[in-house]
């Protein structure tokens, strides 16, 4: 019997370091997650439940959001069309085990890139899609205008397993007020249980508070409060241990927003082609190598622009024309009074 | 020898199996954490937790670690479970006896409740009492009263808070009642078989159970105050009840779904448990002159408990695992609090899945233990 144990033991260890042998060659080559992807011909992506803006899907289907526009520009880089996306819908709870367990390859689902989440449990933040704050929602009846005027007793509906619940701990005690927070899984059933007036206030991020607004039965009988309680940087996450899908997905982010930098447009990508600018050449693959880096091809900057556009064309698309927050804010370019500012892509 | 052989080897192989498999996955999941650079400990469960929760039986706040937020969460696991258990059962025997009931309404009343609440999932119910029903309640301010000085809002269930002085006192009178009583009932039965006379032990028993805490009052050892509900108002619009006790509507919602639908099911078991018991036992009690109450006290149901008890299990044990749909409304049980938001924030998937599931397999062998101890006890024995 011990015997037997012990030849079973020998057996599954050597079976375990075959394996990770194997798995060690392959990551210094080439993107063991590049190569799934080219293999299965889709990019798994992993967006919410539903936060319009960000990632919303329509009655047919189809996905349209900010985020959702980062994984197209990921499947049009490595895949060469910014169609074949396979969206997985997660909450909250869900989408970092989704990630690190390997059901999806990029979790592009306004996440907050925290300290604890980037170095504890196994994620990568490659960089930040929508600069966000947290804030308040109030009826407009209660006549609160500011955060100081909650008091003690004060119910707040808000996610499960966000840093919102978080910061609202710590905002309220450095008030000294004593609250009762209702965390729901789901962000619908939080709006429904604030439009139901279980609570007080509704807390999240402020772009997901004006983006729910518009599933409440009145939206014009809430606001948002002026004060924003904490920074919230929203960006896709990777898994950790494959830094070449790493740089491949900032690098899908980075190329977007350069591109509005230069003025490179989806409808103009072809013929900047011919720009004096050797940055805008080299963004739309007429100069450099920069693809070969990641083991892809001169074009894959040209297919992002050209098939997703670049950010401020999807911004617009998304969150200005939907109503949601047509002022860019701190979303805009560095040159025109935002924080936006990626490394140039040479 | 051969034959001995043949009886171990498919046990021996059956082993290996599972070791084999456990083996594999324990080396698999250590591989893939390593490749992805997480690392593996409960070192994490002394950590400051830093997140509040809405309801708690003990004092909790998100400065104490996370070994007492899984504390919090599985006391409110056990909470909604006992609760549940208790009224289900109480439900559950009232519709079991009911639908064996000589009356056609209420006989059809009951089959029809039982028809109707154990073909609906359980989840859409706890969805429909916590959003349809509970959320049709007033707000605070336009609530009336129910029994006086309680409030029943959608915001919670608000009851006046009892503030007592000496409990302790009350707890020893409470036990000092208690063992009067066993020496009674003794008594009463010595009596019983030696003179053939009856003592009304019910009676004196309810008396006693509250002569001596109404003594302890009287005398002054213990006191109590009443603090009820008062409106307070936190915004133009916005009111709760401060002072008293307030019961969120998370809790009444999921006690109430998980007892109507698991008594439908213990009022089978209940069902079943009296048809099986041959009608002329009660037939013979009769004919020895025992009243109905006597026939069914005495005769029948000694007799019924051994087939109720053991499917009865079982529906507590359901009940006690289908509380962690408590997720979906807000009640922070186990799942909500410890594989909810304490997963998400220290991101220990696999270490706080597997300390929830020991937990649960640790509530439901409890009960299981306690349950096949009655059975036990109630099982005829033969001597």
């Amino acid at each position: 019997m011990l015997r037997t144990l012990k030849t079973l033991m020998y057996l599954l260890t050597s079976i375990a370091l075959l394996v990770s042998f194997e798995t060690g060659a392959f990551a210094a080559k080439k993107s063991k997650t590049l190569k799934k992807t080219q293999k299965m011909g889709f990019v798994r992506c992993g967006v919410s439940q539903g936060l319009p803006g960000f990632s919303n899907a329509d009655a047919s289907g189809n996905w349209t959001g900010v985020d959702v526009d980062l994984c197209r520009a990921v499947a049009a880089a490595t895949l060469g069309d910014s169609g074949k996306v396979k969206f997985f819908p997660l909450s909250a709870k869900e989408r970092f085990t989704a990630l690190t367990s390997g059901e999806i390859d990029v979790l592009s689902r306004n996440t907050t890139w925290t300290l604890s989440r980037d170095a504890d449990i196994g994620l990568t933040f490659v960089g930040v899609n929508f600069y966000d704050g947290q804030g308040f929602m109030v009826r407009k009846s209660s006549g609160i205008t500011s955060v100081n005027q909650f008091k003690a007793g004060v119910s707040a509906c808000t996610n499960l397993g966000t840093t919102t619940e978080l910061n609202m701990r710590d905002f309220f005690n450095s008030k000294g007020i004593k609250y009762e927070p209702v965390t729901f899984e789901k962000a619908d059933e939080v709006v429904a249980a604030y439009d139901a007036g279980r609570c007080d206030t509704y807390t999240t991020d402020k772009s997901g508070l004006a983006a729910q607004r518009i599933k409440l039965s009145k939206p014009n009988d809430h606001i948002v409060l002026p004060e924003t309680i904490s920074k919230e940087p929203l960006g896709p996450v990777v898994r950790q241990g494959d830094p070449v899908w790493e740089d491949i997905v900032r690098w899908s982010l980075n190329v977007m927003i350069e591109a509005e930098e230069y003025g490179i447009t989806s409808a103009n990508a072809d013929s900047m082609k011919s720009s004096e600018n050797p940055a805008v050449k080299r963004l739309v693959g007429a100069e450099g190598e920069l693809g070969a880096a990641f083991g892809l091809d001169n074009d894959w900057s040209l297919r992002i622009i050209k098939q997703v556009g670049n950010y401020g064309e999807s911004y617009k698309r998304n969150i200005a024309d939907t109503g949601i927050l047509p002022d860019r804010g701190p979303n805009q370019l560095w040159t025109k009074g935002g924080i936006l500012y990626v490394p140039p892509a040479r | 020898m051969n034959h001995k052989i043949k009886s171990i080897i498919p046990q021996l192989l059956t082993l290996l199996f599972v070791v084999a498999v456990i083996g594999f996955f324990t080396i698999n999941a250590q591989l893939n954490m390593e490749e992805r650079g997480i690392d593996f400990g409960y070192g994490f469960l002394n950590q400051e937790s830093s997140f509040d929760v809405q309801f708690s039986l003990i004092e909790y706040d998100g400065s104490h670690s996370y070994a007492k937020a899984y504390l919090v969460g599985l006391l409110n696991t056990i909470l909604v479970s006992v609760l549940g258990i208790i009224f289900c059962t109480i439900i559950g025997v009232i519709i079991g006896i009911a639908r064996l009931s000589p009356n056609y309404l209420i006989r059809n009343t009951a089959a029809w409740y039982v028809e109707f609440f154990r073909n609906v999932p359980l989840l859409l119910q706890i969805f429909f009492w916590y959003y349809a029903a509970l959320r049709a309640l007033p707000l605070p301010e336009n609530t009336e009263p129910l029994f006086g000085v309680t409030y029943l809002t959608v915001k919670g269930y608000y009851i006046p808070r009892l503030i007592w002085e000496n409990f302790d006192i009350l707890i020893y009178s409470i036990l000092a009642a208690i063992i009067s009583i066993v020496f009674i009932r003794n008594y009463a039965r010595k009596l019983q078989e030696e003179k053939g006379q009856q003592l009304p032990v019910l009676l004196i028993s309810v008396g006693l159970l509250l002569v001596f805490p109404a003594i302890t009052f009287v005398t002054g050892m213990v006191q109590l105050e009443v603090a009820l509900p008062v409106l307070k108002q936190l915004s133009k619009t916005s009111f709760i009840y401060a002072e008293g006790l307030s019961i969120p509507p998370e809790l009444l919602a999921l006690v109430l779904a998980l007892s109507l639908y698991t008594a439908t099911f213990v009022a089978e078991c209940v069902r079943a448990g009296i048809q099986g018991i041959s009608k002329g036992q009660k037939e013979a009690a009769a004919s020895v002159g025992l009243t109905p109450n006597q026939i069914l006290k005495l005769v029948i149901m000694p007799q019924a408990l051994r087939i109720i008890i053991p499917p009865t299990t079982n529906q507590y044990l359901n009940l006690t695992k289908n509380s962690s749909l408590a997720a979906a409304i807000a009640y922070p049980d186990l799942v909500l609090v410890f594989a909810g938001t304490a997963l998400m924030q220290t991101g220990r998937a696999i270490e706080i899945v597997s300390i929830t599931m020991l937990t649960y397999l640790t509530l439901s062998l409890s009960i299981s233990v306690l349950m096949n101890w009655y059975n036990k006890k109630i099982a005829i024995k033969e001597k």
